[in-house]
């Protein structure tokens, strides 16, 4: 099979799409966001609980859409779990540098290894923004989201 | 008189394909197997070729100079009309106005022709099926003019239900706007019957022909139709030509739309009369090389016998959804009868853009996504499907490609 294909559709991002972690609704989150890509019709909602300490105390995820989508935003709210808000905004650079295919310098070693099994999105241009559209949508709720 | 047959030579699908260069090219070192034109149809050479000689050897602006050139491309541009004409049998030449695409030839008819009457409370009825094109404008008119739109629904298999569009039309209806061919389903609609029923309560009917003049015969005066829109690029032509073919009365009474060059009789400081139709909504340079362009195509698929074309890709949608019935995740969209060769589906636990992606690196090209019909969408309560559309020049190799695809598809998202 092409491997591009199977880069993409590796096993632990379909195990994402099929068993999404932390998902559902938030009773009590301090932070909410959705996220559309009107082009694809993928949907996300994030929850957050930002603690007093700055850090992600919580999140959660709802939505709809395809394999990259969901699987991208059930890694991301794992990744994101507990670390502070300058850490996740630092994620978040390396991540889309990834997806593009760029390097991701400011990454630890750990993070750039879990973070590498969405870079084989980099071969296809088109589902990049399926990629992305959680990590916009946490940044989001971070900045504009306080419920 | 003596009646007379012109006899076209038998439809030779293979010969047809061979006269598409792109299809030839290969993607990601695969043959290319294009299913996507429903959205945009490959151009034969013959279109291509006449293009850039006209633009070689005739060309220049239209309608403005006495020079030689200007000369010659107006003749074009003006057979290019009557070319449309002929493919619509339309009564007289007048009634074609050239528009940007399918897209402006609704929109000219909500600006020009129903915005100026329509009061709060008046209504239009539309489908479910219609294209965001012949949604849109119509909501434009909704928002601020106060009117009405009245939504008919289709069956399960995608038929439309005519009994309801029929009781749907009432005193306040202003117009009924219905696809000729569904672009998602596939679905054909009954025109005649629709004309003839809102006709019988003095409602003009407007048809969205973008897909439907592509794969049917179209006799504008047979149906007694008053609007018929279509658009040049799923038309073998080129992108950024269509036109609108509307009933000379109406026509005569319709305002401009837009303003500009070659749409007028007369202006002065604080006086304008307009030019007649079809001029009078031809403001400014229109696109000459594709209306040219667009009258070649025309004259290539005429002459091509249309029966037999329309038979090819029936065989094919029959065949395609003939296949894919052996895959029992697999749900399709849109059984009607008579349906045009469009096929929408839905897949168990893999979503469009993913079945897509994959088809795409196996060289078929389908769509994925609402195919700019959210209404149809939630009719149906589906997010999105995967389409695979027909022309006259795909074959079985490329539903063969389409299922091996699909096959493979459920292989890498499901092991
Ligand atoms: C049924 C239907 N109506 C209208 C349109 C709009 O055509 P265009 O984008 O060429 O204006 C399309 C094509 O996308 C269509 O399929």
């Amino acid at each position: 099979m092409d491997n591009a294909l199977r880069e993409l559709y590796q096993e632990v991002i379909l195990d994402h799409s099929r068993h999404p972690r932390h998902y559902g609704a938030m009773e009590g989150a301090s932070h909410k966001a959705d996220g559309y890509n009107p082009l694809c019709g993928d949907r996300v909602t994030i929850y957050l609980k930002l603690g007093d300490d700055g850090r992600v105390a919580d999140i959660a995820f709802e939505g709809k859409g395809c394999a990259i989508s969901q699987a991208s935003a059930s890694m991301m709210t794992d990744l994101l779990k507990g670390r502070t808000r300058e850490d996740a905004e630092k994620l978040m650079e390396g991540f889309l540098h990834l997806v593009k295919g760029e390097d991701a310098p400011g990454l630890s070693d750990d993070d750039r290894e879990t973070l590498e099994v969405m870079g084989g999105i980099s071969e296809f241009p088109m589902r990049v923004k399926c990629a992305t559209l959680a990590w916009h949508t946490y940044k989001n709720a971070v900045e504009e989201g306080a419920t | 008189m003596t009646a007379q047959t012109t006899i076209k030579p038998a439809f030779d699908a293979e010969a047809a394909r061979a006269q598409f260069p792109i299809l030839s090219r290969t993607v990601y070192g695969k043959p290319l197997v294009y299913l996507d034109s429903g959205a945009s149809a490959q151009k034969p050479a013959v279109v291509l070729d006449a293009m850039r000689d006209f633009a070689q050897t005739d060309y220049s602006n239209v309608h403005r100079g006495v020079h030689f050139l200007s000369a010659a491309a107006t003749d074009a541009y003006e057979a290019a009309r009557r070319t449309v004409q002929k493919f619509l049998n339309a009564a007289r030449e007048d009634e074609i106005v050239f528009t940007k695409g399918g897209t402006e030839a609704i929109n000219l008819v909500a600006y020009s022709y129903l915005m100026p009457t329509i009061q709060p409370g008046d209504e239009i009825v539309l489908s479910v099926m219609e294209h965001h094109s012949n949604i849109v404008p119509w909501h434009f008119l909704r928002e601020r003019c106060g009117a009405v739109l009245r939504w008919v629904d289709v069956d399960d298999d995608g038929s439309l239900d005519v009994a309801a569009l029929d009781a749907a039309i009432g005193p306040k209806t202003k117009l009924v706007a219905i696809t000729h061919m569904s672009n998602v389903l596939g679905t054909v609609t009954p025109l005649k019957d629709i004309v003839a029923r809102a006709h019988a309560k003095g409602v003009p009917v407007l048809a969205d022909g973008c897909q439907g003049a592509v794969h049917e015969i179209v006799d504008v005066q047979a149906l007694d139709i008053d609007f018929y829109c279509l658009t040049g690029h799923k038309l073998y032509g080129p992108t950024g030509i269509g036109a609108l073919y509307a009933r000379r009365a109406h026509l005569k009474g319709m305002r401009p739309f837009n303003g500009g060059g070659e749409m007028i009789r007369e202006v002065s400081r604080d006086r304008i009369t307009y030019a007649d139709p079809p001029a009078r909504f031809e403001a400014g340079t229109p696109p000459i090389i594709e209306a040219a362009g667009l009258g070649v195509a025309l004259e290539w698929l005429v002459g091509l016998d249309r029966a037999a074309v329309a038979a090819h890709e029936h065989d094919l949608i029959a065949y395609a959804r003939q296949q894919v019935s052996q895959f029992n995740w697999l749900k399709v969209i849109g059984d009607a009868p008579g349906k045009g060769a469009i096929l929408s589906f839905e897949a168990d636990g893999m979503h469009a853009h993913d079945l897509a992606t994959i088809l795409d690196r196996e060289g078929v090209a389908v769509r994925a996504g609402h195919h700019c019909a959210q209404v149809l969408m939630e009719r149906f309560d589906v997010a999105s499907t995967t389409r695979a559309s027909f022309a006259l020049y795909n074959n079985r190799a490329d539903v063969d490609a389409l299922v091996a695809g699909l096959a493979k598809a459920r292989e890498v998202l499901h092991g």
